[in-house]
């Protein structure tokens, strides 16, 4: 990259943010990612001296409202991160440029960078027919390939881009996939949520800028940092949890003395997300702080896990309400009815050999060859 | 007062770790059950009162996370006294790869359950048919520790937990694994109502003693079926 481009610190300070808020910021990206205290060191001498990192963002099948978190992130060098260092480059929401100038943008960031760009993608692509989602007369699979041939790593904002989403809900029309699903050979970082919060895609961004490498990443693609400890296991109803205090409707009482939301289908037990420490809107609250179970929206396939308010999902074929438990109900009154019809007609069928009479024990039926 | 001789031998044929394995298997499902069954369910015990008031939930999980250990560990003896254990105890009982086991289980679905047919099974230990169920209860063992340490992992920094933790991306998230895990409750209770009567109608069809022994390991069985065991296995060893 070129020494010429202003760092992002330079930016930062022609857009009026103090130096204190600029450390305030780095520290609490430190802290978030879960560095030590050097780490604060490193975030500060990175977003001094290294130019912009270039991003080419794209927006495939989705809502924006992965974008839509980002710029809402109170912090204001947040939103600096995106105004300022992604717009100048391609990013379909936020851009000023349209039409060729768009497309411009980003084939000027695949010369100039080749092997150091970001891709970052909003969004899942569809491949029963690629013809669903065009932009420009090229299907985003298109795009999507060519832009990330030469890309350093692709980042995959939010649930869509990295398991689906709602698209990719039963019976997922436009035959959705996630970014890792159709490209290969470059490393995918799973941003999940729906969105994910505004604060971890900073931390990513910045992880990205710091240490020029990807994050440490889960099984599943997703940065340990922000996606290692499951809502549950952070959330601050969790004594309720363990006491067996649960909300049973929503305007009961025990919703009133914030009982754990577990019966009203909470999936925190199964989603892995930092809603509980990081929360959300400038860390006011989360969904589960305003009494609402966690839906689940970091897992893959959430929305087919429903309903949202119940605590398992429904078994598909059996109808919306149907659990496990009810269909395992009947199937044990089938089979303790089974068995006592085959008592029964054991009763019938091997009278001799019950009653044993004489004949039974001499019938050469009974002896086996 | 009706009567009758039978020869009937004594044979010995659940070697104490066998009933040991049974009777632990036995405590701890029914114990996995009950407390799973009320962690997919809690009732509503203690409602009205502060969460630092009480732990049974707690509790509850506690007993099933500490079944769940026992239970593994069994399941596991068991599997080495497939090797290490008795001709009735034996691996090679349970997968049918012998033309002979195939047989026998035609041969008990047409006695024992269709009943169209009147004769007697000869196998001393279990019968080929049976031996298959129990088969493929040692597969559904295995995937409820899957699931059940898959999930456990998110809690636990152990190491023998982290060895599942894999099941879990594999099967697309935690919450498959919970379904997978709550579903498969349910193949267990349908296996404990027919494994009971079964145990109950063979003992009252043949009446070898099927239930006791179990206990005491001993059965009684039939004088021409032992010996023709008896020159079986020794053909077999002659071999
Ligand atoms: C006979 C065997 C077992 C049965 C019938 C059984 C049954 C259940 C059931 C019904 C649930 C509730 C699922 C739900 O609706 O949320 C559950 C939860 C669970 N079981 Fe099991 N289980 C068995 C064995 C095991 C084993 C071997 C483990 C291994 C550690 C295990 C670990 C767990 C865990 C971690 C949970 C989630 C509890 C929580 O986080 O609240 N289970 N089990
Ligand atoms: S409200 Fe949800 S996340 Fe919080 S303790 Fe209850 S089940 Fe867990
Ligand atoms: S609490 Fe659950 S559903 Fe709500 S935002 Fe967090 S992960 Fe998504």
């Amino acid at each position: 990259m070129k020494s010429n481009e202003p760092s992002f610190y330079e930016e930062v300070r022609v857009n009026g943010i103090s130096r204190s808020d600029f450390l305030k910021f780095c520290t609490t990206m430190a802290a978030f990612m879960g560095l030590e205290a050097s780490g604060v060191g490193q975030i500060v001498k990175a977003l001094e001296s290294k130019p912009r990192l270039p991003v080419i963002w794209f927006h495939f099948q989705e809502c924006t409202c992965c974008s839509e978190s980002f710029i809402r992130a109170s912090h204001p060098i947040v939103a600096s991160i995106v105004l300022d260092k992604i717009s100048l480059d391609y990013q379909e929401t936020l851009m000023a440029a349209s039409g060729v100038q768009a497309e411009e943008a980003y084939k000027t960031v695949m010369q100039k960078f080749p092997g150091e760009y970001i891709v970052m993608v909003e969004g899942s692509i569809p491949t029963e027919n690629e013809a669903y989602c065009c932009i420009g007369g090229r299907s985003a699979l298109q795009i999507l390939e060519e832009a990330v041939a030469n890309c350093k790593a692709v980042v995959a904002w939010g649930n869509c881009a990295s398991a689906g989403c709602v698209q990719a809900a039963r019976p997922n029309p436009t035959g959705a996939q996630p970014v890792h699903k159709v490209i290969s050979g470059k490393p995918v970082i799973n941003v999940q949520g729906c969105p994910p919060i505004a604060d971890v895609m900073a931390g990513v961004v910045v992880h990205l800028l710091t240490f020029d490498r990807i994050p440490q990443l889960d099984e599943l693609g997703r940065p340990k940092a922000f996606y290692s400890r499951r809502v549950h296991d952070t959330c601050y109803r969790r004594a309720n949890f363990d006491a067996g205090l649960f909300v049973e409707s929503f305007d009961d009482e025990g919703a009133k003395r914030g009982y754990c939301l577990y019966k009203m289908g909470c999936k925190g037990p199964v989603t892995y997300n930092s809603c509980g420490i990081i929360k959300w809107n400038d860390g006011i609250s989360y969904p589960i702080q305003s009494g609402h179970p966690c839906i689940g929206c970091s897992e893959a396939g959430f929305w087919d896990n429903g309903p949202f308010y119940q605590h398992l999902p429904s078994i598909a074929g059996f109808g919306i309400e149907t659990t496990a438990d009810k269909i395992g109900l009947g199937l044990g009154i089938a089979t303790a009815v089974g068995v006592a019809g085959h008592a029964i007609v054991t009763n019938v069928r091997k009278h001799k050999e019950i009653t044993n009479t004489p004949e039974t024990v001499a019938e050469p039926e009974t002896k086996k060859v | 007062m009706r009567s009758r001789t039978n020869p009937m031998r004594e044979v010995h044929v659940w070697e104490l770790p066998v009933r040991l394995y049974h009777w632990v298997n036995a405590l701890c499902i029914t114990g996995l059950c009950i407390t799973g069954y009320i962690i997919g369910n809690p009732p509503a015990l203690m409602n009205g009162t502060e969460a630092y008031f009480n732990y049974w939930f707690g509790t509850i999980r506690f007993i099933h996370f500490l079944s769940a250990f026992l239970f593994f560990f069994n399941f596991l003896f068991r599997i080495y006294w497939g090797f290490a254990g008795n001709e009735f105890a034996k691996w090679t009982n349970f997968i049918p790869l012998k033309r002979s086991q195939w047989k026998e289980i035609m041969d008990v679905i047409k006695v024992d359950i269709l009943q169209v047919t009147h004769k007697k099974i000869d196998s001393i230990g279990h019968n080929s048919l049976a031996s298959v169920i129990y088969f493929i209860t040692f597969l559904i063992f295995l995937l409820q520790c899957l699931t059940g340490f898959g999930m456990y992992s998110a809690m636990s920094n152990s190491f023998l937990p982290k060895l599942f933790a894999w099941i879990v991306p594999l099967l697309g998230g935690d919450i498959h694994a919970r379904q997978l895990h709550h579903i498969l409750m349910w193949a267990f209770i349908l296996f404990a109502i027919v494994h009971v009567y079964l145990v109950f109608y063979h003992d009252y069809i043949e009446r070898r003693g099927i239930t006791s022994s179990m206990i005491g390991g001993w059965k009684f069985i039939e004088e021409d079926v032992y010996e023709r065991h008896e020159t079986e296995s020794k053909e077999k060893a002659e071999k």
